[in-house]
């Protein structure tokens, strides 16, 4: 099946929705031909009441497409892989620490950082909605706002960190955390070995969006590179 | 609410499909969305948007992608907002006589609104949980919004940590906040087994951000 890109609860539900024989992807061309339209409309009924100020709107925008993502993040970690005084500030007071490389804002005023190590793995979720630490990830990636992970997330975390390649031995505790309140969570992942000669920024580039989430580990690099 | 949005714990929802190399909007009219909703946010004017998006039918709440619900939820709250008339939506065209507006949010600002300084401590009463007492989610089902998950009313669990003062975020039925009453929020540690029963790893654990107002000892 195609990859469900606006977020629907996925196949089966896109299914029953439509009817037997109804393909997925008719769906996704006959929907955002009708919404571009509202939302224009909306946008220039909001502007000409004098409510909204366009070059606000396109400030905003490339604020989040441009400017917030999880480059931010990656740099948390390398930082805190690379120095352990670092790595301390960053379990104990995560917002002073984050703010230390300049990140803050928005979804991001109350983090903490879980660290995962050879006994413990921890993954991030919001059942109830999409709560994410913008200031280091950018805006969430559509399958974690989405009705599957969500509602599996808590139920079968090993069934979903397999589903994601990642496989986490019987004997490790894995811990889920639900952002139900205002606190905002990143994942430390565990550094891979054969990186010990790498720079920070070489450490930064390793580090995927998928492992500050936890549905993923830090791959090594590739030999010979 | 006892709402389709509160999904921990589901079945059948479907596989979950992961993008490769996804860009942060599919469409334009997604981060427009976005920005409109944040911009007119800035008017202090909306209802509140969690209790609005939880609103949607449920059909509608697995049917429709992040954005559309986004969408409806800013309509929604634009309506009620007495800012803008429905009849003005449908057409897209301002009625004759409205009053022109100043932008609550100008360009100069937005910087501001994404980067904010370090929040401000409300004030409130002493915490009532110390870590590693035992407690229970109280078996409550508000009919407004609420941040007490299902899958874990009437569970009991360890306080693993008290982050401190918030603002209550429930709303009652019609989307009145019930707050801000700020009290102390705790992360929570259920066993997993403790919530889905034996079919759970024995090793795994869930934690919870739980207000005290959700809370009773156990």
């Amino acid at each position: 099946m195609e990859t469900s890109r606006r977020g629907t609860a996925g196949g089966a539900a896109a299914g029953s929705a439509h009817g037997a024989g109804h393909r997925h992807d008719h769906d996704h061309q006959a929907v955002p031909s009708d919404l571009t339209l509202r939302v224009k409309s909306l946008e220039s009924l909001l502007v000409e009441k004098g409510l909204v100020d366009r070059a606000a709107l396109d400030a905003l925008v490339d604020a989040y497409e441009n400017k917030i993502g999880p480059r931010n993040g990656a740099r948390v970690v390398a930082r805190a892989w690379t120095d352990p005084a670092y790595k301390q500030r960053l379990l104990t007071d995560a917002n002073s620490a984050i703010a230390e490389l300049g990140f803050s804002g928005q979804q991001g005023e109350n983090m903490v950082v879980l660290e995962n190590t050879p006994k413990v793995h921890n993954l991030v979720v919001c059942t109830l909605c999409s709560c994410y630490p913008w200031p280091v990830l950018g805006l969430p990636p559509v399958w974690y706002k989405s009705a599957p992970y969500r509602s599996r997330a808590v139920i079968d975390p090993r069934g979903v960190l397999n589903e994601f390649g990642t496989e986490i031995a019987e004997d490790i505790e894995v811990r889920v955390w639900d952002s139900t309140a205002d606190l905002r969570y990143l994942v430390l992942p565990e550094r891979p070995s054969g990186t010990e000669k790498l720079t920070e920024d070489e450490l930064a580039a390793l580090i995927t969006r998928d492992s500050m989430i936890g549905v993923a580990k830090v791959a090594p690099p590739k030999s010979g590179g | 609410m006892n709402g389709i949005h509160d999904m921990g714990g589901m079945h059948g929802l479907g596989p979950i499909e992961a993008e490769k190399n996804e860009p942060v909007f599919h469409a334009r009219w997604e981060g427009r969305v976005l920005a409109l909703t944040f911009a007119m946010g800035a008017t202090g004017k909306l209802g509140y948007f969690r209790y609005y998006l939880e609103r949607i039918p449920a059909v509608d709440y697995l049917r429709m992608s992040y954005y559309e619900k986004w969408f409806a939820a800013l309509v929604e709250r634009l309506s009620l907002s007495g800012l803008v008339a429905r009849e003005e939506i449908e057409t897209g065209k301002r009625a004759r006589g409205s009053p022109k507006a100043t932008p609550a949010l100008p360009a100069s600002q937005v910087l501001q609104l994404i980067a904010p300084r370090a929040r401000t401590q409300p004030q409130g009463g002493p915490s009532h949980f110390q870590a590693g007492q035992r407690v229970r989610a109280r078996n409550i089902h508000p009919v407004g919004h609420t941040r007490l998950p299902r899958y874990a009313r009437g569970r009991q669990g360890l306080i693993e940590r008290d982050y401190g003062l918030f603002g209550f975020q429930d709303t009652d039925a019609d989307g009145h906040p019930l707050g801000p009453k700020p009290q102390h929020v705790y992360s929570v540690r259920f066993a997993a087994r403790e919530l889905w029963g034996e079919q759970a790893s024995p090793r795994d654990y869930l934690y919870v951000d739980l207000w005290e107002d959700y809370l009773e000892p156990a």
